[in-house]
């Protein structure tokens, strides 16, 4: 359920999302998620309709749509609301996307944790083929499109675009090189758009309520309205609908937390703003999120956190390159050493600069990011950090 | 009666192989549900698998080994994941844990004797507003206390 009332995700007034979707032509689709400056909800923020526009012009009667349920970035649960809640225009925005870069197939990569979802993701879509909005000749418009679910099985990276492409493919999980980007060469080597869940049922609703009144939510850089999945020290977690450009202090009132420490913006592989950074904004100008808050409150460790998200990475790096593979456990047994209270400050620099080598050397989105934890706790709170060990 | 059941898994894999197909991109739903089925994907398994997805073993070997829900030793029959991630930490997942633990008489990582129980930490499976959480196979349980976690794995045994 999304907590606040929505206006984007709203099903008031919506119309027939598919219908008026299908009634324009592709290039018309295009140009309109184009116009409205959608960017990925997933967190890399790409245009939405620039990928579809890519797709759309590469030569090939095979093409795929993938949408990426593969949630799992720690304090990430808003793909999860919108598939239970908002399951019909998750399947119509892959329905429209396939149409506007003329794909007859899509797929859904739903990590295996949310396998419990299956059961309900099944039957809306036979219902969809039931009522002519999937399948053969969709309402009547000659259009042909197939959507098949297939499952993760526990695998964070996967939910990076290439890595994810690799294991529909029936391999390991490991991130390709880029370029070729998929929208050239993904899905057994066809052209393939992976969007996330949330950016399928945002375009959805444009088709409905046009581009331009989409342009006119949000900031000069990041249109629209975005879900945000609030949780942590607060009294009121859950998905909240904002705008774009709200503060981090707005939120914190919104979810009514108590003594806020710091605000980790993004999940695990974001950034963690201490009190005097909460007049920041959420947007792709400020603080970028694929949709993840994690709030502390006074009493946490700020060392344990951090010790907590470089275990993740320990574990969900995928080990291909010596960076992410050796680097995340470095920063590991930096937290460690920390701890113990003998890591002496240029060591600690030391890390600091390691942090950001990975972020440039490591091959894909999880180890380009990872050391983004270590760098922004280390640097808000090493008084404090090394004041208490 | 290693040749029966040997058969048996064969004749299981085929049929997996007819509802999926036999291109590699089949691989992953195959050796899916050979897992939800046997709690595994023994060496035999994984070699008949190759064979008729005519790859060799060892691409199999090497897909198995990379998910953490896939695996080429016995699991049991219900695989207890306790979110460790850290809202559900906060929440109280470390008191819920030595519950488990206790409760169970294993540590995380081992399966009991019986065969019944496996027990592993999960990274965030997106439940942090309902913290700690856990999945027992694919039913998911939410606002954990050592307390009600005991009284969930008693409905299992």
């Amino acid at each position: 359920m999304i907590k606040n009332k929505s206006i984007l995700f709203n099903r008031e007034n919506l119309g027939d999302c598919l219908a008026r979707g299908l009634s324009k032509t592709p290039q018309d689709i295009i140009m309109e998620i184009r116009e409205s400056g959608l960017k990925g909800r997933g967190g890399a923020g790409f245009p939405t309709g620039t990928k579809w526009m890519l797709a759309a012009a590469s030569l090939s009667n095979k093409k795929y749509v993938v949408c990426n349920a593969d949630e799992g970035e720690p304090g990430t649960f808003k793909d999860r609301v919108l598939l239970t809640d908002f399951t019909e225009l998750v399947f119509e925005g892959m329905v429209i996307a396939g149409y506007a870069i003329g794909a007859k197939k899509g797929f859904i990569y739903l990590r295996g944790e949310y396998s419990y979802l299956l059961k309900q993701l099944n039957e809306q879509l036979q219902k969809m083929l039931k009522d002519n909005r999937l399948g053969k000749n969709i309402l009547g418009k000659g259009i042909d499109f197939e959507i098949e679910i297939r499952l993760g099985a526990g695998a964070y990276v996967c939910g990076e675009e290439t890595a994810l492409i690799e294991s529909l493919e029936g391999h390991r999980g490991e991130a390709r090189n880029r370029p070729p980007y998929p929208v050239n060469t993904g899905f057994m080597g066809n052209p393939t758009i992976v969007n996330n869940v949330e950016t399928f049922v945002t375009a959805a609703i444009i088709m409905a309520r046009g581009g331009e009144w989409f342009t006119k939510l949000g900031t000069g850089k990041s249109k629209g309205h975005k879900l945000i999945s609030v949780s942590g020290d607060c009294e009121e977690p859950g998905v909240y609908e904002v705008p774009f450009g709200i503060s981090i202090n707005e939120l914190l009132k919104m979810a009514k937390a108590k003594n806020p420490k710091a605000v980790q913006v993004g999940g695990a592989s974001g950034y963690c703003a201490c009190s005097n950074e909460f007049e920041r904004q959420i947007s792709f100008e400020d603080l970028s999120t694929g949709g993840s808050i994690m709030i502390f409150n006074q009493s946490r460790d700020m060392l344990h956190i951090l010790r907590n998200f470089m275990e993740f990475f320990v574990e969900e790096s995928c080990g291909q390159c010596t960076p992410c593979r050796i680097g995340n456990v470095k920063l590991l047994e930096g937290v460690e050493k920390i701890e113990r209270g003998d890591c002496s400050l240029s060591y600690l620099r030391e890390l600091i600069e390691l942090g950001k080598t990975m972020k440039i050397a490591s091959k894909c989105g999880l180890g380009q990011s990872s050391p983004n934890p270590f760098i922004s706790i280390m640097t808000n709170f090493e008084q404090e950090i090394f004041s208490q060990r | 009666m290693i040749d029966i059941k040997q058969n048996a898994m064969t004749e299981e894999i085929e049929m997996l192989v007819g509802k999926f197909g036999s291109t590699r991109d089949a691989l992953m739903p195959i050796i899916q549900n050979i897992q939800i089925n046997h709690g595994m994907i023994s060496d035999f398994a994984q070699q008949e698998v190759a064979r008729m997805l005519d790859v060799h073993p060892v691409e199999v070997y090497g897909v198995v080994t990379f998910y953490s829900f896939l695996s080429e030793t016995p699991k049991g029959r219900y695989i207890v994941r306790l979110c460790r991630t850290i809202s559900c930490d906060m929440a109280g997942k470390e008191a819920v844990a030595r519950a488990v633990e206790r409760e169970l008489g294993i540590r995380f990582g081992e399966t009991t004797a019986d065969n019944k129980f496996s027990l592993e930490y999960i990274n965030c499976m997106g439940m942090c507003d309902q913290g700690p959480s856990m999945l027992v196979n694919d039913l998911v349980f939410t606002k954990l206390t050592p307390h009600t976690v005991v009284d969930i794995l008693s409905k299992f045994k």
